[in-house]
Protein backbone atom coordinates (compact mmCIF):
# COMPACT_ATOMS: atom_id res chain seq x y z
CA UNK A 1 0.00 0.00 0.00
CA UNK A 2 2.84 2.60 0.37
CA UNK A 3 1.78 3.67 -3.19
CA UNK A 4 -1.46 4.89 -2.80
CA UNK A 5 -0.19 6.14 0.50
CA UNK A 6 2.46 8.33 -0.54
CA UNK A 7 0.03 9.30 -3.62
CA UNK A 8 -2.30 10.39 -1.20
CA UNK A 9 -0.18 12.57 1.09
CA UNK A 10 1.94 14.25 -1.54
CA UNK A 11 -1.95 15.16 -3.26
CA UNK A 12 -3.05 16.17 0.44
CA UNK A 13 0.52 18.31 1.19
CA UNK A 14 0.14 19.97 -2.44
CA UNK A 15 -3.74 20.39 -2.98
CA UNK A 16 -3.23 22.03 -6.48
CA UNK A 17 -1.09 19.10 -7.86
CA UNK A 18 -3.53 16.18 -7.42
CA UNK A 19 -1.66 14.20 -10.14
CA UNK A 20 1.10 13.71 -7.47
CA UNK A 21 1.17 9.56 -7.79
CA UNK A 22 2.29 9.61 -11.01
CA UNK A 23 3.85 12.69 -11.74
CA UNK A 24 7.03 12.06 -9.47
CA UNK A 25 10.82 12.61 -10.61
CA UNK A 26 11.62 9.82 -12.79
CA UNK A 27 7.78 8.23 -13.08
CA UNK A 28 6.71 6.51 -15.84
CA UNK A 29 4.52 9.15 -16.58
CA UNK A 30 7.04 11.86 -16.83
CA UNK A 31 9.07 10.32 -19.46
CA UNK A 32 6.60 9.27 -21.55
CA UNK A 33 4.80 13.02 -20.93
CA UNK A 34 1.25 12.75 -22.02
CA UNK A 35 -0.55 14.54 -19.21
CA UNK A 36 -2.94 12.46 -17.48
CA UNK A 37 -5.95 15.00 -17.61
CA UNK A 38 -7.14 17.44 -20.28
CA UNK A 39 -9.65 20.04 -19.67
CA UNK A 40 -11.68 20.70 -22.53
CA UNK A 41 -13.26 24.27 -22.72
CA UNK A 42 -15.99 23.24 -24.90
CA UNK A 43 -17.72 27.04 -25.50
CA UNK A 44 -17.15 30.71 -24.19
CA UNK A 45 -20.86 31.03 -23.68
CA UNK A 46 -22.01 31.21 -20.53
CA UNK A 47 -25.50 32.66 -18.67
CA UNK A 48 -23.14 34.20 -15.87
CA UNK A 49 -20.90 37.18 -16.08
CA UNK A 50 -18.47 36.38 -12.98
CA UNK A 51 -15.98 39.28 -12.57
CA UNK A 52 -12.90 36.85 -12.20
CA UNK A 53 -13.85 34.77 -15.17
CA UNK A 54 -10.43 32.57 -16.15
CA UNK A 55 -11.61 32.53 -19.84
CA UNK A 56 -9.17 35.05 -22.02
CA UNK A 57 -10.79 38.70 -22.26
CA UNK A 58 -11.39 38.02 -26.32
CA UNK A 59 -13.41 35.01 -25.92
CA UNK A 60 -14.09 32.82 -28.61
CA UNK A 61 -17.42 33.10 -30.61
CA UNK A 62 -20.27 30.41 -31.07
CA UNK A 63 -19.90 30.11 -34.36
CA UNK A 64 -15.66 28.70 -34.37
CA UNK A 65 -16.72 26.28 -32.06
CA UNK A 66 -15.10 22.83 -32.62
CA UNK A 67 -18.60 20.81 -33.83
CA UNK A 68 -19.26 17.43 -32.22
CA UNK A 69 -17.56 15.16 -34.98
CA UNK A 70 -14.39 17.42 -34.36
CA UNK A 71 -14.31 16.83 -30.05
CA UNK A 72 -15.75 13.55 -30.83
CA UNK A 73 -12.59 13.03 -32.67
CA UNK A 74 -10.34 14.58 -30.40
CA UNK A 75 -11.63 12.94 -27.43
CA UNK A 76 -10.78 9.38 -29.08
CA UNK A 77 -7.09 10.62 -29.94
CA UNK A 78 -7.01 11.80 -26.19
CA UNK A 79 -7.65 8.61 -25.16
CA UNK A 80 -5.38 6.97 -27.76
CA UNK A 81 -2.76 8.86 -26.34
CA UNK A 82 -2.44 8.34 -23.10
CA UNK A 83 -4.73 10.79 -21.47
CA UNK A 84 -7.13 9.24 -18.74
CA UNK A 85 -9.48 12.04 -17.64
CA UNK A 86 -11.07 14.86 -19.16
CA UNK A 87 -12.77 17.42 -17.75
CA UNK A 88 -15.59 19.36 -19.52
CA UNK A 89 -15.26 23.21 -19.20
CA UNK A 90 -16.21 26.39 -20.42
CA UNK A 91 -17.59 29.04 -20.47
CA UNK A 92 -20.72 26.51 -19.55
CA UNK A 93 -20.55 23.17 -21.01
CA UNK A 94 -24.13 22.37 -20.72
CA UNK A 95 -24.44 25.55 -23.18
CA UNK A 96 -23.31 22.52 -25.79
CA UNK A 97 -26.79 20.99 -26.91
CA UNK A 98 -24.23 17.69 -27.74
CA UNK A 99 -22.98 17.87 -24.31
CA UNK A 100 -24.31 14.25 -23.23
CA UNK A 101 -23.18 12.33 -26.81
CA UNK A 102 -19.56 13.96 -25.82
CA UNK A 103 -19.88 12.56 -22.30
CA UNK A 104 -20.79 9.25 -23.33
CA UNK A 105 -18.30 9.36 -26.70
CA UNK A 106 -15.84 9.64 -23.77
CA UNK A 107 -17.23 6.98 -21.65
CA UNK A 108 -16.52 4.62 -24.69
CA UNK A 109 -13.05 5.56 -25.09
CA UNK A 110 -12.59 5.11 -21.41
CA UNK A 111 -12.19 8.30 -20.26
CA UNK A 112 -13.13 9.66 -17.04
CA UNK A 113 -14.96 12.25 -17.00
CA UNK A 114 -16.03 15.59 -14.88
CA UNK A 115 -17.99 18.08 -15.37
CA UNK A 116 -17.34 21.82 -14.49
CA UNK A 117 -20.23 23.64 -14.77
CA UNK A 118 -22.19 26.89 -13.37
CA UNK A 119 -25.26 24.37 -13.17
CA UNK A 120 -27.75 27.19 -13.90
CA UNK A 121 -29.11 25.50 -17.64
CA UNK A 122 -29.22 22.06 -16.14
CA UNK A 123 -32.72 20.31 -15.90
CA UNK A 124 -32.83 17.30 -13.75
CA UNK A 125 -33.34 15.34 -16.90
CA UNK A 126 -30.57 16.16 -18.76
CA UNK A 127 -28.17 15.70 -15.30
CA UNK A 128 -29.63 12.19 -15.40
CA UNK A 129 -28.78 11.67 -18.95
CA UNK A 130 -25.37 13.11 -18.44
CA UNK A 131 -25.11 10.04 -15.60
CA UNK A 132 -26.40 7.39 -17.40
CA UNK A 133 -23.55 8.55 -20.15
CA UNK A 134 -21.30 7.74 -18.06
CA UNK A 135 -20.56 10.51 -16.44
CA UNK A 136 -17.97 10.45 -12.73
CA UNK A 137 -17.71 13.62 -11.01
CA UNK A 138 -19.90 17.08 -10.71
CA UNK A 139 -18.40 19.88 -10.11
CA UNK A 140 -20.54 23.08 -9.30
CA UNK A 141 -19.14 26.53 -8.74
CA UNK A 142 -20.94 28.80 -6.20
CA UNK A 143 -20.09 32.68 -5.68
CA UNK A 144 -21.43 32.69 -2.06
CA UNK A 145 -23.80 31.02 0.60
CA UNK A 146 -27.07 33.14 -0.12
CA UNK A 147 -28.39 34.64 -3.47
CA UNK A 148 -27.71 38.52 -2.35
CA UNK A 149 -24.33 38.36 -2.47
CA UNK A 150 -24.29 35.10 -4.58
CA UNK A 151 -26.27 36.10 -7.59
CA UNK A 152 -24.76 39.64 -7.48
CA UNK A 153 -20.93 38.42 -8.31
CA UNK A 154 -22.70 36.08 -10.85
CA UNK A 155 -24.60 39.07 -12.56
CA UNK A 156 -27.45 36.43 -13.10
CA UNK A 157 -30.70 36.65 -11.21
CA UNK A 158 -31.71 33.54 -9.28
CA UNK A 159 -28.47 31.81 -10.01
CA UNK A 160 -27.74 30.77 -6.60
CA UNK A 161 -31.18 28.92 -5.98
CA UNK A 162 -30.50 27.31 -9.08
CA UNK A 163 -27.28 25.85 -7.86
CA UNK A 164 -28.71 24.52 -4.72
CA UNK A 165 -31.30 22.74 -6.66
CA UNK A 166 -28.54 21.06 -9.22
CA UNK A 167 -26.34 20.19 -6.36
CA UNK A 168 -28.86 17.95 -4.44
CA UNK A 169 -30.40 16.35 -7.71
CA UNK A 170 -26.36 15.48 -8.30
CA UNK A 171 -26.61 13.77 -5.05
CA UNK A 172 -29.84 12.29 -5.76
CA UNK A 173 -28.38 10.74 -8.84
CA UNK A 174 -25.48 9.47 -6.24
CA UNK A 175 -22.96 11.47 -8.83
CA UNK A 176 -20.50 12.73 -6.68
CA UNK A 177 -20.11 16.15 -6.09
CA UNK A 178 -17.41 19.00 -5.53
CA UNK A 179 -18.39 22.80 -4.47
CA UNK A 180 -15.92 25.00 -6.22
CA UNK A 181 -16.02 28.18 -3.99
CA UNK A 182 -14.57 31.15 -5.85
CA UNK A 183 -13.53 33.65 -2.73
CA UNK A 184 -12.09 37.24 -2.97
CA UNK A 185 -12.60 40.61 -0.83
CA UNK A 186 -16.27 40.90 -1.05
CA UNK A 187 -17.19 37.04 -0.03
CA UNK A 188 -14.30 35.91 1.94
CA UNK A 189 -16.55 36.66 5.15
CA UNK A 190 -19.09 33.82 4.28
CA UNK A 191 -16.48 31.16 3.92
CA UNK A 192 -17.56 29.77 7.05
CA UNK A 193 -21.28 29.38 5.77
CA UNK A 194 -20.05 27.82 2.84
CA UNK A 195 -18.01 25.43 4.18
CA UNK A 196 -21.60 24.33 5.87
CA UNK A 197 -23.68 24.52 2.96
CA UNK A 198 -20.69 22.74 1.29
CA UNK A 199 -21.39 19.65 3.98
CA UNK A 200 -25.35 20.45 3.78
CA UNK A 201 -25.53 19.72 0.11
CA UNK A 202 -23.39 16.37 0.73
CA UNK A 203 -20.56 17.62 -1.53
CA UNK A 204 -17.16 15.24 -1.23
CA UNK A 205 -14.53 18.24 -1.88
CA UNK A 206 -14.62 21.53 -1.51
CA UNK A 207 -12.14 24.03 -3.40
CA UNK A 208 -11.76 27.08 -1.78
CA UNK A 209 -10.06 28.93 -4.70
CA UNK A 210 -9.00 32.24 -4.24
CA UNK A 211 -9.29 34.36 -7.27
CA UNK A 212 -6.24 34.16 -9.65
CA UNK A 213 -5.20 37.48 -11.50
CA UNK A 214 -5.37 37.33 -15.21
CA UNK A 215 -7.71 38.17 -17.60
CA UNK A 216 -11.23 39.41 -16.53
CA UNK A 217 -9.73 39.12 -12.64
CA UNK A 218 -7.09 41.16 -13.39
CA UNK A 219 -9.30 44.04 -15.02
CA UNK A 220 -11.40 43.83 -11.67
CA UNK A 221 -8.68 43.44 -9.20
CA UNK A 222 -9.26 46.71 -7.42
CA UNK A 223 -12.64 44.88 -6.43
CA UNK A 224 -11.50 41.85 -5.61
CA UNK A 225 -8.65 42.09 -4.07
CA UNK A 226 -8.52 40.69 -0.51
CA UNK A 227 -6.60 42.05 2.84
CA UNK A 228 -3.86 40.18 4.34
CA UNK A 229 -5.45 39.99 7.25
CA UNK A 230 -8.75 38.76 5.30
CA UNK A 231 -6.02 36.24 3.75
CA UNK A 232 -4.47 34.72 7.42
CA UNK A 233 -8.30 34.35 8.50
CA UNK A 234 -8.94 32.34 5.92
CA UNK A 235 -6.14 30.19 6.21
CA UNK A 236 -7.36 29.48 9.64
CA UNK A 237 -11.04 28.96 9.05
CA UNK A 238 -9.26 26.01 6.26
CA UNK A 239 -7.12 24.80 8.69
CA UNK A 240 -9.82 24.38 11.46
CA UNK A 241 -12.73 23.07 9.05
CA UNK A 242 -10.41 20.50 7.67
CA UNK A 243 -9.93 18.91 10.90
CA UNK A 244 -13.30 19.02 12.02
CA UNK A 245 -14.42 17.70 9.02
CA UNK A 246 -11.79 14.55 8.04
CA UNK A 247 -13.45 11.93 6.62
CA UNK A 248 -16.28 14.16 5.90
CA UNK A 249 -15.28 17.28 3.47
CA UNK A 250 -11.94 17.25 1.57
CA UNK A 251 -11.08 20.90 1.62
CA UNK A 252 -8.39 21.97 -0.98
CA UNK A 253 -7.36 25.50 -0.90
CA UNK A 254 -5.84 27.98 -3.03
CA UNK A 255 -4.18 31.23 -1.79
CA UNK A 256 -3.98 34.27 -3.93
CA UNK A 257 -0.14 34.54 -4.94
CA UNK A 258 -0.03 38.10 -4.26
CA UNK A 259 0.46 37.71 -0.77
CA UNK A 260 3.35 34.72 -1.06
CA UNK A 261 6.80 35.13 -0.87
CA UNK A 262 7.44 32.04 -3.50
CA UNK A 263 5.56 31.69 -6.30
CA UNK A 264 3.05 29.06 -7.45
CA UNK A 265 4.10 25.57 -9.71
CA UNK A 266 1.85 27.12 -12.01
CA UNK A 267 0.54 24.11 -14.11
CA UNK A 268 2.83 22.05 -13.07
CA UNK A 269 5.11 23.97 -15.17
CA UNK A 270 4.81 25.52 -18.46
CA UNK A 271 4.39 22.66 -20.58
CA UNK A 272 5.42 19.81 -18.23
CA UNK A 273 1.66 18.08 -17.08
CA UNK A 274 -0.66 19.69 -18.33
CA UNK A 275 -2.93 21.60 -21.38
CA UNK A 276 -6.28 22.51 -22.31
CA UNK A 277 -8.37 22.74 -25.52
CA UNK A 278 -10.11 26.08 -26.58
CA UNK A 279 -13.65 26.27 -27.61
CA UNK A 280 -11.74 26.64 -31.47
CA UNK A 281 -9.59 23.87 -30.99
CA UNK A 282 -6.31 25.52 -29.81
CA UNK A 283 -4.00 23.11 -27.65
CA UNK A 284 -3.00 25.67 -24.77
CA UNK A 285 -0.27 25.35 -22.00
CA UNK A 286 -2.98 26.75 -19.79
CA UNK A 287 -6.46 28.82 -20.55
CA UNK A 288 -4.85 31.83 -19.86
CA UNK A 289 -2.00 31.40 -22.61
CA UNK A 290 -3.51 33.12 -25.22
CA UNK A 291 -3.22 36.56 -23.42
CA UNK A 292 0.83 36.44 -23.88
CA UNK A 293 1.01 38.02 -27.56
CA UNK A 294 3.69 36.44 -29.97
CA UNK A 295 2.87 33.06 -29.24
CA UNK A 296 1.40 30.83 -31.68
CA UNK A 297 -0.72 28.16 -30.61
CA UNK A 298 -1.79 25.18 -33.08
CA UNK A 299 -4.73 23.55 -33.31
CA UNK A 300 -6.44 20.19 -33.77
CA UNK A 301 -7.59 21.64 -37.13
CA UNK A 302 -4.16 21.58 -37.67
CA UNK A 303 -2.55 18.94 -39.60
CA UNK A 304 -0.48 17.71 -37.07
CA UNK A 305 -1.52 15.30 -33.67
CA UNK A 306 -2.54 16.36 -30.61
CA UNK A 307 0.73 14.54 -29.31
CA UNK A 308 2.80 16.49 -32.09
CA UNK A 309 1.71 19.85 -31.26
CA UNK A 310 2.38 18.51 -26.95
CA UNK A 311 5.46 17.57 -28.47
CA UNK A 312 6.82 19.87 -30.74
CA UNK A 313 5.20 23.01 -30.96
CA UNK A 314 7.27 26.09 -30.73
CA UNK A 315 4.72 27.71 -28.22
CA UNK A 316 4.64 24.50 -25.73
CA UNK A 317 8.96 24.69 -25.97
CA UNK A 318 9.58 28.18 -25.70
CA UNK A 319 9.46 27.93 -21.48
CA UNK A 320 9.95 24.30 -21.04
CA UNK A 321 11.87 23.10 -18.27
CA UNK A 322 14.66 25.80 -16.94
CA UNK A 323 16.64 26.24 -20.22
CA UNK A 324 14.76 29.34 -21.12
CA UNK A 325 15.07 31.25 -17.61
CA UNK A 326 16.92 34.78 -16.79
CA UNK A 327 18.52 35.60 -13.63
CA UNK A 328 17.19 35.42 -10.92
CA UNK A 329 15.65 32.28 -11.40
CA UNK A 330 18.56 30.81 -13.90
CA UNK A 331 20.84 30.32 -10.70
CA UNK A 332 17.62 29.91 -8.06
CA UNK A 333 17.73 26.79 -5.85
CA UNK A 334 13.66 26.51 -6.40
CA UNK A 335 13.87 26.66 -9.89
CA UNK A 336 12.95 22.65 -10.45
CA UNK A 337 10.04 23.17 -7.57
CA UNK A 338 8.11 26.42 -9.13
CA UNK A 339 9.25 26.41 -12.67
CA UNK A 340 9.63 30.35 -12.38
CA UNK A 341 6.10 30.30 -11.55
CA UNK A 342 3.59 31.46 -13.87
CA UNK A 343 3.95 32.49 -16.92
CA UNK A 344 0.46 34.73 -18.15
CA UNK A 345 0.95 36.26 -15.03
CA UNK A 346 4.55 37.07 -15.43
CA UNK A 347 3.85 38.73 -18.74
CA UNK A 348 0.44 40.20 -17.61
CA UNK A 349 2.35 42.18 -14.68
CA UNK A 350 5.91 42.80 -16.24
CA UNK A 351 5.00 43.00 -20.24
CA UNK A 352 7.55 39.85 -20.73
CA UNK A 353 6.60 36.32 -20.28
CA UNK A 354 10.24 35.10 -19.57
CA UNK A 355 10.14 37.11 -16.79
CA UNK A 356 10.41 35.74 -12.84
CA UNK A 357 6.88 35.98 -11.86
CA UNK A 358 6.25 38.73 -9.80
CA UNK A 359 5.12 36.83 -7.00
CA UNK A 360 8.25 35.71 -5.96
CA UNK A 361 10.00 37.59 -3.31
CA UNK A 362 13.19 37.53 -6.13
CA UNK A 363 11.11 39.25 -8.14
CA UNK A 364 12.58 42.70 -8.59
CA UNK A 365 8.97 43.93 -9.37
CA UNK A 366 7.39 41.98 -6.24
CA UNK A 367 7.56 44.83 -3.61
CA UNK A 368 5.66 47.25 -5.63
CA UNK A 369 2.93 44.69 -6.82
CA UNK A 370 2.51 43.35 -3.28
CA UNK A 371 2.30 47.22 -2.10
CA UNK A 372 -0.23 47.98 -4.95
CA UNK A 373 -2.14 44.84 -4.08
CA UNK A 374 -2.46 46.31 -0.67
CA UNK A 375 -3.31 49.37 -1.55
CA UNK A 376 -6.05 48.05 -3.75
CA UNK A 377 -7.74 45.56 -1.11
CA UNK A 378 -7.70 48.73 1.60
CA UNK A 379 -9.42 50.81 -0.79
CA UNK A 380 -13.45 51.10 -1.81
CA UNK A 381 -13.71 49.97 -5.36
CA UNK A 382 -16.44 47.70 -5.17
CA UNK A 383 -17.63 47.58 -8.50
CA UNK A 384 -17.54 44.86 -11.06
CA UNK A 385 -16.45 44.65 -14.53
CA UNK A 386 -18.78 41.84 -15.91
CA UNK A 387 -17.72 39.17 -18.07
CA UNK A 388 -19.17 39.28 -21.80
CA UNK A 389 -18.39 39.14 -25.45
CA UNK A 390 -18.67 43.27 -25.43
CA UNK A 391 -15.90 43.64 -23.65
CA UNK A 392 -17.12 43.89 -20.32
CA UNK A 393 -19.96 46.14 -18.80
CA UNK A 394 -18.84 48.28 -15.62
CA UNK A 395 -21.73 47.43 -12.76
CA UNK A 396 -24.70 50.07 -12.50
CA UNK A 397 -23.58 52.10 -9.33
CA UNK A 398 -26.71 51.45 -7.43
CA UNK A 399 -26.18 47.91 -7.55
CA UNK A 400 -23.16 47.12 -5.70
CA UNK A 401 -23.50 46.10 -2.17
CA UNK A 402 -21.17 48.48 -0.10
CA UNK B 1 -22.69 9.32 -0.15
CA UNK B 2 -23.91 5.76 0.89
CA UNK B 3 -21.12 4.08 3.11
CA UNK B 4 -19.06 7.62 3.89
CA UNK B 5 -17.23 6.83 7.22
CA UNK B 6 -17.20 3.41 7.00
CA UNK B 7 -15.78 0.82 9.38
CA UNK B 8 -14.14 -2.07 7.63
CA UNK B 9 -14.71 -5.16 9.52
CA UNK B 10 -14.25 -9.19 8.45
CA UNK B 11 -17.82 -8.16 7.50
CA UNK B 12 -17.71 -5.38 5.57
CA UNK B 13 -19.03 -5.68 1.33
CA UNK B 14 -16.63 -3.23 -0.28
CA UNK B 15 -16.74 -1.61 -3.24
CA UNK B 16 -15.46 1.05 -5.31
CA UNK B 17 -17.69 4.00 -5.19
CA UNK B 18 -18.66 5.63 -8.88
CA UNK B 19 -16.05 8.40 -8.70
CA UNK B 20 -13.53 5.97 -8.18
CA UNK B 21 -12.21 3.79 -10.57
CA UNK B 22 -9.94 1.02 -11.22
CA UNK B 23 -8.38 0.79 -14.79
CA UNK B 24 -4.98 -0.14 -16.52
CA UNK B 25 -3.28 2.54 -17.91
CA UNK B 26 -2.16 0.97 -21.31
CA UNK B 27 0.19 3.75 -21.90
CA UNK B 28 2.25 3.72 -18.81
CA UNK B 29 1.50 0.10 -18.76
CA UNK B 30 0.54 -0.14 -14.76
CA UNK B 31 -2.96 0.21 -12.68
CA UNK B 32 -4.22 3.66 -11.71
CA UNK B 33 -6.87 4.73 -9.38
CA UNK B 34 -9.22 7.44 -11.24
CA UNK B 35 -10.54 9.46 -8.80
CA UNK B 36 -12.00 13.13 -9.23
CA UNK B 37 -8.64 15.77 -10.15
CA UNK B 38 -6.35 12.82 -8.81
CA UNK B 39 -5.07 9.39 -10.52
CA UNK B 40 -3.48 6.97 -8.06
CA UNK B 41 -0.55 4.66 -8.45
CA UNK B 42 -1.87 1.56 -6.27
CA UNK B 43 0.96 -0.89 -5.71
CA UNK B 44 0.57 -4.51 -6.90
CA UNK B 45 -0.83 -5.98 -3.69
CA UNK B 46 -3.26 -3.11 -3.12
CA UNK B 47 -4.52 -3.68 -7.27
CA UNK B 48 -5.13 -7.31 -6.28
CA UNK B 49 -7.28 -6.49 -3.05
CA UNK B 50 -9.18 -3.96 -5.22
CA UNK B 51 -9.94 -6.31 -7.32
CA UNK B 52 -11.78 -8.70 -4.96
CA UNK B 53 -13.76 -5.48 -3.78
CA UNK B 54 -16.56 -6.62 -5.87
CA UNK B 55 -19.62 -4.99 -3.35
CA UNK B 56 -20.45 -9.31 -2.93
CA UNK B 57 -16.95 -10.66 -1.34
CA UNK B 58 -16.73 -10.21 2.15
CA UNK B 59 -13.50 -9.18 3.76
CA UNK B 60 -13.35 -12.46 5.62
CA UNK B 61 -13.59 -13.93 2.13
CA UNK B 62 -10.69 -11.69 0.65
CA UNK B 63 -8.79 -12.67 3.51
CA UNK B 64 -9.43 -16.56 3.04
CA UNK B 65 -8.48 -16.35 -0.73
CA UNK B 66 -5.29 -14.72 -0.22
CA UNK B 67 -4.24 -16.68 2.36
CA UNK B 68 -4.78 -19.80 0.72
CA UNK B 69 -3.26 -18.37 -2.46
CA UNK B 70 0.09 -17.30 -0.78
CA UNK B 71 -0.27 -19.92 1.91
CA UNK B 72 -0.01 -16.98 4.41
CA UNK B 73 -1.07 -17.11 7.96
CA UNK B 74 -4.59 -15.76 7.90
CA UNK B 75 -4.84 -13.56 10.46
CA UNK B 76 -1.82 -11.87 9.37
CA UNK B 77 -3.41 -11.20 6.07
CA UNK B 78 -6.95 -10.19 7.78
CA UNK B 79 -5.07 -7.37 9.75
CA UNK B 80 -3.04 -6.32 6.38
CA UNK B 81 -6.23 -6.27 4.32
CA UNK B 82 -8.51 -4.33 6.98
CA UNK B 83 -5.96 -1.88 7.23
CA UNK B 84 -5.45 -1.11 3.85
CA UNK B 85 -9.08 -1.26 2.78
CA UNK B 86 -9.75 1.11 5.87
CA UNK B 87 -7.16 3.77 4.41
CA UNK B 88 -8.58 3.68 1.44
CA UNK B 89 -12.13 4.14 2.40
CA UNK B 90 -11.26 6.94 5.00
CA UNK B 91 -9.60 8.89 1.50
CA UNK B 92 -13.14 8.35 0.08
CA UNK B 93 -11.61 5.31 -2.62
CA UNK B 94 -14.25 3.04 -1.10
CA UNK B 95 -17.70 2.43 0.01
CA UNK B 96 -19.64 -0.25 1.16
CA UNK B 97 -22.15 -2.39 -1.09
CA UNK B 98 -25.78 -1.76 -0.05
CA UNK B 99 -29.24 -2.81 -1.48
CA UNK B 100 -29.98 -0.14 -4.05
CA UNK B 101 -32.86 2.60 -3.36
CA UNK B 102 -35.45 3.59 -5.64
Amino acid sequence: MSDVQTAASDAARDPTDGLAALERPGSVAESFGIPLAVLAELTHRCPLQCPYCSNPVELDRGGTELSTAEWKKVLSELAEIGVLQIHFSGGEPTARKDLVELVQHASDVGLYSNLITSAVLLTRERLAQLSDAGLCHVQISFQGNEPVVADRVAGFKGAHAKKIEVAKWTRELELPLTVNAVMHRQNLFQLPDIIQMAVDLDADRLEVANVQYYGWALKNRAALMPTLAQIEETTAIVEDARARLKGTLAIDFVVPDYYALRPKKCMGGWGRQFFNISPAGKILPCHAAETITGLEFESVRSNHSIAWIWQNSAAFNRYRGTGWMPEPCRACEFKDIDFGGCRCQAFALTGDAGNTDPACALSPMHEQIFKLAETEAGGDHDRFLYRNFAGGTLEAESDHGA
Amino acid sequence: MAGRNISVSEASRPVLPRHAKLKFDDTRQRWVILAPERVLAPDDIAVEVLQLCDGVRSVAGMADQLAEKYTAERAAILTDVVAMLQDLADKGFLTEAREPTT
